[in-house]
């Protein structure tokens, strides 16, 4: 029992977060935003120059045979900078779907051009009404991440998972101008699209969500870190009345604060990935706890950090409002905190007789 | 990072819940199950003696003081298991917990082997002196004073808030030993034997009707010269000296007694229809939530601990289990509705939900006011700046 990073992954984390410092800075966000969320060239690298987009998918694959605790680093390094990145979407979501449910041809297939980030995936959950008959896939997904982005989608429809490539016909990709603009959503219509099944799609609904809740938390962890480290940066500087104003009770008891529900966030992340890498059996309930709470964290933390910096946070020029609309999508995505922790009550044994 | 237990540690596992079934099963029956400390003292000093005789006392210690040096997963094992097996709360855990950690780390090598065995044999129990009618927060405007004459150290003044001093052997005091000194300069660290002349413990009533904490009183009380953790003018190194990695060890045994109290939380809210409440339910999954990250935020803390220097998020601890509790004892009523405020019979002795849901307000307090840690986390965490002080006498 080691409940801490090895020194491999300090090693992962260490580089992580230099890699994103110095490439996913505030100015290429902003310009991501203005065009389709993705900041290609930092996908690009986050391939080449990282060698880490295929993490968590194993060696015979083309990916580098990894576990979810190294995805975790990933994801928090990646959302300490409300990072412009298919990361959620490709890695997080379609990737697991693949990997837990393809076929062997799927696998070969995808995964070495997934993990290569020469190709980017998205999942859809499809609305209610969409069905799957002899291979045609019609209705429509209202909000799929980065979908503009990507050149594939794994769309869950009731008990199935399909695959629908991009330039499949009758499939029709709107955009949405998206509150998050980093991580913008697009609707997806299909007109009798033709769509592969997955082999065992059981498998892949179930990973995609797993997995994805776990980078969201994940994501949100980093976030929720950065809102409190930017805070309390500009806590000590700020001068008011004669003092920093981080000397005050009312300022730093809520930093505070936020440092108590980030602390367990981290908990809560860390314990998730691990229960999965260990096949555990708290890992379901570990992935809703962690959706739950670090979801939870984030929004709070974000909108603390509004709070405290006075109308400066409240301004466009500000990185607040990234972090605050990011929190927001990730409470929305995969299921919200108030789902997962009635998750939990029925895991609680709530249902259970008296 | 790893969570899993090696066979041999599973094995460590099994021979410690099986010898505390057997006691808890046989000799000692009547104090399984049992929360409050002030319950059958004189069978709590028996409890202790037993685990100490048969070395599970305070296995994190070394050997040579009567400890089993445990690593680090034996004693998380061992704390697991005692609270799963329904052990009771210790008597001495102040002396498990804070005398004796302190002494290992500020005692002499006389010291040492004078106190150490005594506590893990159940010999002696211990309390802790340090608020003081105007030092409760502001701990280092304590006014109990102590000088030298010839081989001992004779104390005058009072101290307040002492648990379980009425069962205690020894207290250990923080107190004023230069004259005119001010604040944390020129106090010194004096440990103390509680039955002398010097010494009156007076019982306080708290919220829930019993009494497991004192007034005690320091009237030329005396104690051997020798009796002095670190140098005179120390003490307040001494007291604020990091306990945290044995803290914990024994917040990982204390976790365990939380998941008891939830569920009993869950067993009422499942026996009353409760359960089906959807606002109920949201709150304990909360408290579900919250109970797990309290462990793996333990055991992240354990572990990355390193030669004894704590990560800073084990500040964060103490508020995160204490309001945590408060929550739940405000839960638990809210389960329990009116039934929770009623008993029959008439003296006032609330069973154990009711009664945490009183006594869970003193954990916001004791050991640092919840604003007092919030406090430490912004300073020393965050390296927030200090709030001025102010000039009020």
């Amino acid at each position: 029992m080691r409940f801490a990073f090895t020194d491999e992954q300090a090693m992962i984390a260490e580089t992580a977060k230099a890699f994103f410092a110095e490439q996913a800075t505030s100015e290429r966000t902003r310009a991501a935003m203005a065009r389709t969320g993705a900041d290609d060239a930092l996908w690009q690298a986050f391939a080449a120059e990282l060698g880490l987009a295929g993490v968590a998918v194993p060696e015979s694959e083309g990916g580098v045979g990894l576990g979810m605790v190294e995805l975790a680093i990933l994801a928090e390094e990646a959302g300490r900078h409300v990072a412009a990145l298919p990361l959620l979407a490709s890695i997080g979501l379609a990737v697991p779907a693949i990997l837990a449910g393809g076929s062997v041809g799927h696998k070969a297939r995808l995964l070495p051009r997934l993990a290569a980030s020469d190709l980017v995936a998205s999942f859809a959950e499809a609305a209610p009404g969409t069905t799957w008959i002899d291979g045609a896939l019609t209705g429509a997904a209202l909000h799929v991440p980065h979908g503009a982005r990507a050149d594939l989608f794994v769309v869950a429809v009731a008990e199935s998972a399909v695959l629908v490539e991009r330039d499949a016909p009758g499939l029709t990709v709107t955009p949405l101008t998206s509150m998050d603009q980093t991580r913008p959503y697009a609707r997806l219509d299909f007109g009798a699209v033709s769509a592969e099944p997955l082999a065992d799609p059981a498998a892949a609904l179930v990973a995609a969500r797993r997995t994805g809740a776990l980078v969201i938390a994940a994501d949100a962890l980093g976030g929720a870190q950065a809102c409190l480290d930017r805070t309390v940066a500009y806590a000590r500087e700020r001068v008011q009345f004669g003092r920093a104003i981080g000397s005050f009770q009312a300022v730093k008891h809520r930093l505070a604060d936020m440092m108590v529900a980030v602390e367990q966030a981290r908990s809560a992340v860390y314990w998730a990935a691990c229960a999965i890498d260990e096949g555990s059996d708290e890992a379901a309930f570990a992935v809703h706890a962690a959706k739950a709470f670090a979801c939870d964290t984030y929004s709070d933390a974000a909108g603390e950090m509004i709070q405290l910096h006075g109308g400066i946070g409240f301004t466009w020029e500000h990185d607040a409002h990234l972090y605050f609309k990011r929190a927001r999508s990730n409470r929305g995505l995969l299921g919200t905190p108030d789902w997962h922790r009635e998750q939990i009550a029925a895991l609680a044994g709530l249902d259970d007789a008296a | 990072m790893n969570l899993g237990f090696s066979p041999a540690e599973e094995a460590f596992r099994a021979d410690a819940a099986a010898w505390l079934n057997a006691e808890l099963s046989g000799p000692f029956a009547d104090v399984r199950g049992l929360t409050s400390l002030t319950e059958m003292p004189e069978r709590r000093r028996d409890w202790e003696k037993r685990l100490g005789e048969a070395g599970w006392s305070c296995v994190g210690w070394p050997k040579a003081y009567g400890g089993r040096d445990a690593t680090l997963a034996q004693q998380v094992i061992f704390a697991e298991e005692y609270a799963r097996a329904g052990a009771p709360p210790r008597l001495n855990h102040i002396g498990i917990e804070l005398a004796g950690p302190t002494i290992l780390a500020f005692g002499t090598d006389d010291q040492k082997a004078h106190f150490l065995p005594k506590i893990a044999r159940g010999e002696e129990i211990w309390c802790q002196g340090y608020s003081e009618p105007g030092a409760g927060s502001d701990l280092a405007n304590v006014r109990t004073r102590a000088w030298r004459e010839g081989d001992e150290w004779v104390i005058e003044g009072q101290k307040v808030w002492t648990s379980l001093a009425q069962f205690s052997d020894w207290i250990f005091v923080i107190v004023r030993s230069e004259d005119g000194s001010k604040g944390p300069k020129g106090l010194s660290f004096l440990l103390v034997p509680v039955d002398q002349p010097g010494v009156t413990v007076r019982p306080i009533h708290q919220i829930t009707g019993e009494a497991e904490f004192n007034e005690t009183f320091f009237d030329g009380a005396r104690t051997d010269a020798a009796n002095i953790l670190g140098a005179p003018g120390d003490g307040w190194k001494v007291a604020m000296g990091l306990l945290g990695f044995e803290r914990g060890v024994s917040t990982l045994a204390q976790q365990m007694g939380f998941r008891n109290e939830l569920d009993a939380v869950i067993a009422a809210a499942r026996a009353n229809g409760e359960a089906q409440n959807p606002l109920i339910r949201q709150r304990i999954a909360k408290a579900e939530i919250g109970l797990r990250l309290m462990r793996y935020g333990a055991l992240r803390m354990l572990s990355e601990t390193q030669g004894g220097k704590l990560n800073l998020a084990a500040l964060t601890y103490k508020i995160q289990w204490a309001t945590w509790r408060r929550d739940l004892g405000e839960l638990a009523m809210d389960v329990l509705g009116q039934a929770g405020e009623t008993i029959a019979g008439g003296d006032y002795a609330f069973p154990a939900l009711p009664n945490l849901f009183l006594y869970s307000r003193a954990d916001t307090i004791y050991g640092g006011t919840n604003e007092i840690q919030r406090n430490i986390i912004a300073e020393r965490a965050l390296g927030l700046p200090r709030e001025p002080r102010g000039d009020l006498k």
